[in-house]
Parts: structure tokens; C-alpha cells; sequence
């Protein structure tokens, strides 16, 4: 049997807030496989952001450990993360976190930037990206000249220049309006089709039905773990007036 | 990440704030412009004066004949002939300091040459006087000692005489009278200048001290025949001024038999000195003016430093950003610094070319000399990029340090 892509056993995540400390996270194990389409629910305060920041590498654990595509990550400097994020994730976030005055291509290019990758195969590949989500007559507008729809769609296409293993996307939808979350839902689900696996945050029901599987926590704890037959988002948004 | 990155990065981002970036280098185009103008017209002051000490000549001495008392008047320096041709003929023979000692006769009197005339001031003197005031002659010849001793009639011009009396013509061989007495123009002398007090050197003319004494001034002066004006002493290169001047005085003293208590009978003028201090003091100002403007550079710099601050909090989510997607601390860091240093460099360059601007358009306008030199533009801007690194640490420091989440998170 293959390895999973993510195993998480144990994972723990501890806030020190003065002389409190702040369990935020208190033993999550785990499986995620290669190919999956996984929603992260749960009210405030539940651990899924904790969750979902130590997926991101983007926070160190307290305890446990954390193995992506085979790699012990838990334990990694901050540099060492920096290299893993670069390479192997992708991050969508609610606020879209764009640079402004600055292209769509270039945007989208930012990743490749960091990673080291010549210049003109930098643009090649963002050009393609952007091709791919439907934005290829936008490549040279500025955030400010795009829609909120189309901006989440730069971000999309950034955070798969990088051709990851994972795709995290932190309340994608949340500052969208409802017509668009499902165009971007709908365009999710065509990149799981495509086989990338995506974990998505989201405190909504609607936005979590278009997943496969969908993970709720409470107190630091995962409380469910249920397969979903999910919503087609394109259907959906095409049946909507 | 490759530098050449890095920098494409830093210029985008100053790029997007056009104006902010426009505003922070101001400070530091303003203080390295102030750097190079101030140096320049420091410099330019020092060269003026060295020019004067160079003009009159270095490591002069003057001794004056001393005043009269009459009626218990006292008459100014001059007034009594107290000292000889022979006092600086001894001052030159038994002081080992000095390289030459001229006495002078000083005399003002009409210049006719055909329907030219011209008032003018001669000299008497003895062949030293040109070494001791570094003087050569452009044309023609020098006085011969045979000439001093048989007061010949001959005569040598300064340039504003011969272009008064001459025009363009030379004056070599032609006969000038002067107070009606025909000499001989043997030589013209090198164009000098204007002395410290702004008077024309050129308007003058030498001849030998005897010809000076016994044909052109006449009767007045027969009564002491040896007398003097002054003496013009230039000390030795290296040698001590001080001392040189207390052994002239000593020799002097002994000479006019003056008892242990008694006054002096002449002067003695420490020229040189004079502009030494006055080279020292316009040095001394300059390096202030040039401290005042290097404190608005400081100010540039710190501005600087506000700004990348204020760039840091208010790019907080791109910092986060840029590190979700891999970027490591180290190229935060590197990019913020690159910014910073950009900003004062390109300021730097706009400096150094409104200060070179700046300089020549004092030299045209308000007339001071200045001086341009490529130390103060390579220390300028060499201060500029130090200031960028400098204060673009802390920021760039400030910025690199922050964690991801939080980076991202911030609103």
C-alpha cells in the first residue's frame, strides 16, 4: 500500500499566552491520500486554522509528528520550511494576498521567483497557469482591475505554478459573493478531477459539500471524519438562476 | 534567490511608491548635493588663499623702519629711517635661516613714455628682491649687480605698467621716464595678481636701489644716504620662522646699538603668517561646513529609516506572502536591504550631480571660487550607501523577523 500523502499522529499545537498556555491543538491523527479533496470544518477556536497552519508548514508543532510526500517536516527550521512550502505547497487565502501594482503573470510568477527558476521559463510556466484557469486575456492587469472572482483566480493559478503536492485554500470563498464561490468551488473541483489533492478551511456547509471527505474539529480535536458525495459546484452554479 | 532578482524586486517595489520613494531620497539628495557644494566652496576659499600666499610669496618677513616721537607725538612706522641697505646685507650675510633679504625704496611718480603716461608705483631694490618674492621675468633680463652699484639707468616693469605705456608692443629696450629720469625696461616681470587687500601687483615698477636713491628720489633722501623702507626677508624653506625672526630682531638690535631696556627701532611683519592663520581658520570652516551638511545627509538617512519602517508594518501580509510562498528570511532581509540601499544610492547620484550643478552655479552667480573635487564626490557618495545600510538594517532586520502567520494574518 502507498504511503499517504499527509500522516499526522499526535499532533499537537500549544499557544503560550503569559503565563497560560493555550492548547489549541491536542492530538490529531491523521491520514490525508494523494488525489483527495478534503474540507476543514469546525467553529472558531476549534484548531482548524492551527490545523491547517502546520499543514502549511507555516508553524511549527508543539508535538507529534507531521510527514508530507514521505518528508519529516515537523522538525524543520524555519529556512528548511521555507524550501518545503516553496516546492510542495500551495496556498490560496481568503483575502486573495496579491501584490498589488503588480501583473497577474508577474504574480502568479512570485513562487518560481523564490525557487530559483530562470526567468524567461518563470513566465512560460505562469502564462500557462493562468491559460489554465481561464485568465489568459488578464495576464497583464493589475489586482485592482479584477474582479474579487478573478483575483481568487490569480491566486489559484499561483499556488499551482509550482506544480505542488498539496493545494491548501484557507476560506477561499470567504470574501466572495455566493455566485462566485461556487464558480471557484466549480474550479476546485476540476483541478481534484485533475488529480491535486486540495484541503480546504471553511466554517460554511454550501462551500464544505463540494468536498469528498469532510473533517470537523472541536476543542483541538477532530469530532467527524465522513466521506461526502459532494456537490457538483458546476452543476450547481449552472442550475442557479 | 540570485541578486538579480532581488534587485528587479526592490525596484519594482519603489517603483509602485513612486512619490514616497521621490520624498525619501529628497533627504539625501538635499545632504549629499549640501556635502559637495560645501566642500567645494570650503575648498575654494582654502585655494584662494594659498593662491595669496603663493602670490606674495612664502615664508616672508617684513622689517620696517620705526616711528619718530616728536613733541610727544608718535609718527607712524616709517616715519624715521632707522634702517640701511647694509642691515640687509648683513641680515642676509649672518643669519643662516635666511635665503635672501631685500631692502626697498619705495617711491610714487609719472611714468612718460612719448604721449603715454602713467602713475605708478617704483620700487628701489636689490637683485634679491625677485627671490624672495618667487618673481620672475617674462622678458628680457634681471638686474646685474654692476647696475646696482653704478645705479644704471635701467628699469623693470610690472605687466599693468607695460600695458598702460605699451600696449601690445614690447617694451624690452625702451627708454620709460620716470619722475623725468630715462631708464632702460631690461625686463617685464610675470603677471602676479591682485595681493590679499585686492591691489594690483603688475602696476609696478623695480629699479636698482642706487638708481632709485640717488636719480629718481633725489635730495629728499640724500640726507641718510644708506636708508631704507623696509626689508623684504624670505626665510628658508623648513627653516623656523619664529626663531629666524627673533635672530633678525637680535642682529638688528645689535646693529642699532640699542641698550637692553630701549624700544626697537623698527618692525618686523610676520606675513606669511598672517595668511597662514587666515588658510587656517577658512579650513576650519570649511570642515564645519561640511559638518553641517553632513548632519542633514544623517537626517536623509534617518528618513530613510522612517520610511523602510513605516514600508515594513504596512507591507506586513506581502512579507507573509512572499514567505508562504518560500520566501526565506535571509531574502526578506536581502530585498528590504536592497531597498534601502537603492533608494540612497539613486538619491546619492541625484546629489552628487545638483551639487556639481549647485557648485558651478555658485562659482558663476555669486562669484566665490569653488573647487570640485573627486574626493568629496566618492566620500559623499560613498557616506549615501553607507546611511542606506545603515539605517535599512533595522527595518529590513525587523522585517525578516516576522512569522509567517502572524505576517499574514495582520490587518
Amino acid at each position: 500500500m502507498n504511503a499517504p500523502l499527509i500522516r499526522v499522529v499526535e499532533l499537537a499545537k500549544d499557544y503560550v499566552m503569559g503565563s497560560n498556555v493555550v492548547p489549541a491543538l491536542r492530538g490529531v491523527t491523521l491520514d490525508i491520500a494523494a488525489g483527495e479533496f478534503v474540507a476543514v470544518m469546525g467553529p472558531s477556536g476549534s484548531g482548524k486554522s492551527t490545523f491547517m497552519n502546520l499543514l502549511g508548514c507555516l508553524d511549527h508543532p508543539s508535538g507529534g509528528s507531521y510527514s508530507l510526500g514521505g518528508q519529516e517536516v515537523s522538525a524543520l527550521s524555519g529556512d528548511e520550511l521555507a524550501a518545503v512550502r516553496n516546492r510542495k505547497l500551495g496556498f490560496v487565502f481568503q483575502h486573495f494576498n496579491l501584490l498589488a501594482r503588480t501583473s497577474a503573470l508577474d504574480n502568479v510568477a512570485l513562487p518560481l521567483l523564490y525557487g530559483n527558476v530562470p526567468a524567461a521559463e518563470r513566465l512560460q510556466r505562469a502564462a500557462r497557469r493562468l491559460t489554465q484557469i481561464g485568465l489568459a486575456e488578464r495576464m497583464d492587469h493589475h489586482p485592482a482591475q479584477l474582479s474579487g472572482g478573478q483575483q481568487q483566480r490569480v491566486a489559484i493559478a499561483r499556488a499551482l505554478v509550482n506544480d505542488p503536492q498539496l493545494v491548501l485554500a484557507d476560506e477561499p470563498t470567504g470574501a466572495l459573493d455566493s455566485r462566485t464561490s461556487v464558480e471557484i468551488m466549480a474550479l476546485l473541483q476540476q483541478l481534484n478531477r485533475e488529480g491535486i489533492t486540495i484541503v480546504l478551511v471553511t466554517h460554511e456547509h454550501d462551500i464544505a459539500d463540494f468536498a469528498h471527505r469532510i473533517i470537523s474539529f472541536r476543542d483541538g480535536k477532530v469530532v467527524e471524519d465522513r466521506t461526502n458525495a459532494a456537490k457538483d459546484a458546476a452543476m450547481d452554479a449552472a442550475s442557479r438562476p | 534567490m540570485n541578486f538579480a532578482a532581488t534587485l528587479r524586486i526592490a525596484l519594482l517595489a519603489l517603483r509602485i511608491n513612486k512619490l514616497r520613494s521621490a520624498l525619501t531620497m529628497l533627504g539625501i539628495i538635499i545632504g549629499v548635493a549640501a556635502v559637495i557644494i560645501m566642500i567645494a566652496v570650503g575648498n575654494g576659499a582654502q585655494a584662494r588663499v594659498e593662491d595669496q600666499i603663493r602670490s606674495l610669496g612664502s615664508n616672508i618677513i617684513m622689517v620696517l623702519s620705526g616711528s619718530t616721537t616728536s613733541g610727544g607725538a608718535r609718527g607712524g612706522s616709517g616715519s624715521q629711517a632707522t634702517i640701511s641697505e647694509d642691515d640687509a646685507y648683513a641680515l642676509n650675510r649672518e643669519i643662516d635661516e635666511i635665503q635672501a633679504a631685500a631692502p626697498t625704496l619705495r617711491g610714487t611718480g609719472q611714468v612718460v613714455v612719448g604721449n603715454a603716461n602713467w602713475s605708478t608705483v617704483f620700487y628701489g631694490t636689490s637683485p634679491e628682491y625677485l627671490e624672495v618674492r618667487e618673481w620672475t621675468v617674462s622678458e628680457g633680463r634681471g638686474f646685474e649687480q654692476a647696475e646696482i652699484n653704478g645705479a644704471g639707468k635701467v628699469a623693470l616693469l610690472g605687466q599693468t605698467v607695460a600695458k598702460n605705456l605699451f600696449g601690445d608692443a614690447s617694451p624690452i629696450d625702451q627708454v620709460v621716464r620716470v619722475r623725468k629720469v630715462p631708464l632702460t625696461v631690461i625686463g617685464l616681470l610675470d603677471r602676479k595678481g591682485q595681493n590679499m587687500m585686492g591691489q594690483d601687483q603688475d602696476d609696478i615698477i623695480l629699479m636698482p636701489i642706487s638708481t632709485a636713491r640717488k636719480r629718481v628720489l633725489g635730495s629728499t633722501q640724500q640726507a641718510k644716504s644708506r636708508s631704507v623702507g623696509s626689508i623684504m626677508v624670505k626665510v628658508k624653506e623648513g627653516a623656523d620662522m619664529t626663531a629666524a625672526e627673533a635672530r633678525m630682531r637680535e642682529l638688528l638690535r645689535q646693529r642699532h646699538r640699542l641698550q637692553a631696556g630701549q624700544d626697537d627701532d623698527f618692525f618686523v611683519r610676520n606675513l606669511s603668517e598672517i595668511l597662514q592663520a587666515q588658510e587656517a581658520s577658512s579650513k576650519v570652516m570649511s570642515l564645519l561646513l561640511a559638518a553641517v551638511a553632513s548632519v542633514s545627509l544623517l537626517v536623509g538617512g534617518i528618513g530613510i529609516m522612517n520610511i523602510m519602517l513605516v514600508s515594513v508594518t504596512e507591507r506586513t501580509r506581502e512579507i507573509g506572502l512572499r514567505m508562504a510562498v518560500g520566501a526565506r528570511s535571509k531574502d526578506i532581509l536581502t530585498q528590504f536591504l536592497v531597498e534601502a540601499v537603492t533608494l540612497s544610492l539613486i538619491g546619492g547620484a541625484i546629489g552628487i550631480l545638483l551639487g556639481v550643478g549647485g557648485a558651478t552655479v555658485i562659482a558663476e552667480f555669486a562669484g566665490w571660487r569653488t573647487e570640485l573635487s573627486g574626493g568629496s564626490i566618492v566620500l559623499a557618495a560613498g557616506f549615501a550607501g553607507a546611511i542606506g545600510i545603515f539605517f535599512g538594517y533595522y527595518p529590513a532586520k525587523k522585517a525578516s523577523r516576522l512569522l509567517p502567520i502572524e505576517a499574514l494574518r495582520y490587518e
